[in-house]
């Protein structure tokens, strides 16, 4: 039997805003424990929580960007859960009237595959502080600091049939919220988490199966292989003649598996009810026109324009403007001059592969634009061929080195590259037939001064010996 | 509505409430006496009024994303019944 795989996900996204969501504690990755916290954000009892508007606009814009609804009137609720990582023993959140609702993102993937992910629904949360359980006790640690940092969910309709579907989702999700300004998307960090659930069928029909939910996935590898280890299983088990569980279930990076966390019974009743707290949120058409008129260029309309303005292939625009610092990056190139389909080929064959033998992100690299730059300038006045310009690029990347001076001190300026130097030696021998025949009559200064021409030629940067030798082969085949 | 006293254990489950049978009993009959006046408030003819969940005219409270001085760690932590230096403590809690 064909089975097919069937997928939703809820991501949480934390917001960059400086203050928490309802105090203005500041959101600070880090610190030591329970130093960014106050009476609101600790839970203190008669303590009144008030909404940093800066949420409300981050969470907008997000809807707006993702094709959402916006909810013109709404609200937040409370979600009760007893558990210390949330002092309040509850949860602000919204459940009725989520800000955005009914979204669409189109994703392209593999060789331009395309389909349009539903976004159900988008809604403003807090999230919940670090607990950490002493070992030797039998007591828990609790530091309040992440508790009230600003979270948008975003909770895709089951509309994903594979792993690279979703890979190709949330890069485009993390993309746009990056281009927004709403999130940095750090999964290493935590600022981007996503939950996926999970059901097999028989390929066309329609009824879906049910469902686990995997958490703890933290790099969008980590997604890619638990889906295809999750689906594994459940077919596995169904082909067996056994049922699937309705859990929840932890992916174990080092395992390369996934096992039940063993939910705890009545876990699901949050008894939800309209926050009494927060007033209800009303939204201006003038405040939605306002929000609109400030989004950013998002990463399609980058792609269109790079392919119409610089004439860049489909899938090298996309690449480009995969990551907002690499379009940053790409932008700022062209802006000093680069051409702009020259420093998109450094930029995917050399930037994105040293990139990717660092493990590092375009976000945090050293290597700026003007140093590309300097480095193309090179190349195109002769004074680096490719393979050299390469290696000054090798070398200097880390640390973003000086490329001139790297050039200077290893002596690089120089024209070593045998087939130029060949043609310019022809040139000169072509454009200078009387002092050939004075070289043939005798005349050793000849020589001298076919060298000088071959040098002007070469900027004075060609290799004084190979310069010599070449020319000297060249005139003894004559 | 009728109230139980299973739904009393339920709900005291949720809350990790240890009720004993006398306060159980209390419980069940405190919250039987406010969940019937719903009842009374039932009657009411609600056709065609917006839900309302808050009473005062007001909407749109925010307030400015701008740092303030978070509070001093001793203040927050004195009240706590258990605790070490940095951090509040309770009972082990596993997920």
């Amino acid at each position: 039997m064909t089975w097919e795989t069937v997928i939703g996900l809820e991501t949480h996204v934390e917001l960059s805003t400086a203050t928490k969501i309802f105090c203005s504690c500041t959101t600070e990755f880090g610190g030591a424990p329970n130093t960014h916290c106050c009476p609101v954000c600790t839970g203190m009892p008669g303590t009144l929580p008030t909404l940093n508007e800066k949420v409300l606009e981050y969470a907008v814009k997000a809807s707006l960007a993702l094709g959402c609804t916006v909810t013109r009137r709404g609200r937040f609720d409370r979600k009760n859960y007893f558990y210390p990582d949330l002092p309040k023993a509850y949860q602000i959140s919204q459940l009725y009237l989520p800000i955005g609702r009914d979204g669409q993102v189109p994703i392209t993937w593999g060789d331009g595959e395309r389909k349009t992910i539903g976004i159900h629904e988008l809604h403003m949360e807090e999230d919940a502080g670090k607990l950490v359980h002493d070992p030797w006790q039998d007591l828990t640690q609790c530091d309040y600091n992440r508790c009230g940092v600003p979270l948008i969910e975003i909770v895709t309709e089951p509309d994903f049939r594979s792993g690279e579907e979703v890979i190709a989702y949330l890069e485009k999700l993390r993309s746009t919220l990056q281009y927004l300004g709403v999130s940095d998307c750090k999964m290493q960090e935590g600022s981007l988490r996503c939950d996926v659930n999970l059901s097999v069928r028989p390929a066309g029909t329609s009824e879906l199966g049910t469902r686990t939910e995997m958490k703890n996935l933290n790099s969008f590898k980590a997604i890619g292989r638990a889906i295809d280890y999750e689906a594994r299983r459940q077919i596995e088990r169904i082909e067996e003649g056994k049922r699937v569980v309705q859990e929840t279930r932890r992916w174990d990076e080092n395992k390369d598996a996934t096992y039940s966390m063993r939910s705890k019974e009545n876990a699901q009743d949050y008894r939800y009810f309209p926050e009494p707290d927060i007033p209800p949120i009303e939204l201006s058409d003038g405040y939605l026109d306002h929000l609109r008129a400030e989004m950013p260029e998002l990463a399609e309309a980058k792609q269109a324009r790079y392919q119409a303005q610089y004439g860049l292939s489909g899938y090298d625009a996309r690449m480009m403007t995969g990551e907002k610092a690499l379009a940053d990056f790409f932008e700022d190139c062209v802006a000093l001059g680069a051409e702009p389909k020259n420093a998109c080929n450094w930029i995917m064959t050399q930037i994105l592969r040293k990139l990717k033998e660092l493990g590092a992100e375009p976000g945090r690299m050293a290597f700026t634009p003007q140093s590309l730059c300097r480095l193309l300038a090179l190349v195109k006045e002769g004074s680096l061929n490719r393979n050299t310009a390469v290696a000054v690029f090798d070398a200097v990347f880390e640390t973003n080195g000086d490329i001139n001076e790297y050039v200077k001190a290893n002596g690089l300026s120089q024209v070593r590259d045998t087939g130029l130097i060949e043609s310019v030696v022809s040139q000169v021998i072509g454009d200078n037939p009387q002092s050939v025949s004075d070289l043939k009559a005798g005349k050793e200064k000849a020589f001298g001064f076919l060298v000088g021409q071959c040098m002007k030629v070469l900027k004075g940067q060609g290799d004084p010996k190979l310069v010599n030798q070449l020319l000297r082969e060249k005139l003894e085949k004559l | 509505m009728k109230i139980t006293e299973e739904m009393v254990d339920y709900v005291a489950g949720l809350s990790r409430l240890r009720l004993d049978p006398e306060e159980r009993g209390d419980m069940t009959r405190e919250l039987e006496q406010i969940v019937s006046y719903m009842d009374v408030l039932s009657q009411v003819d609600t056709q065609g009024v917006e839900p309302l969940s808050h009473v005062l005219p007001v909407c749109n409270v925010t307030r400015p994303d701008v740092v303030e001085p978070s509070f001093d760690r001793e203040a927050l932590l004195r009240g706590a019944p258990k605790r070490d230096e940095a951090t509040f403590l309770v009972p082990k809690a596993v997920e």
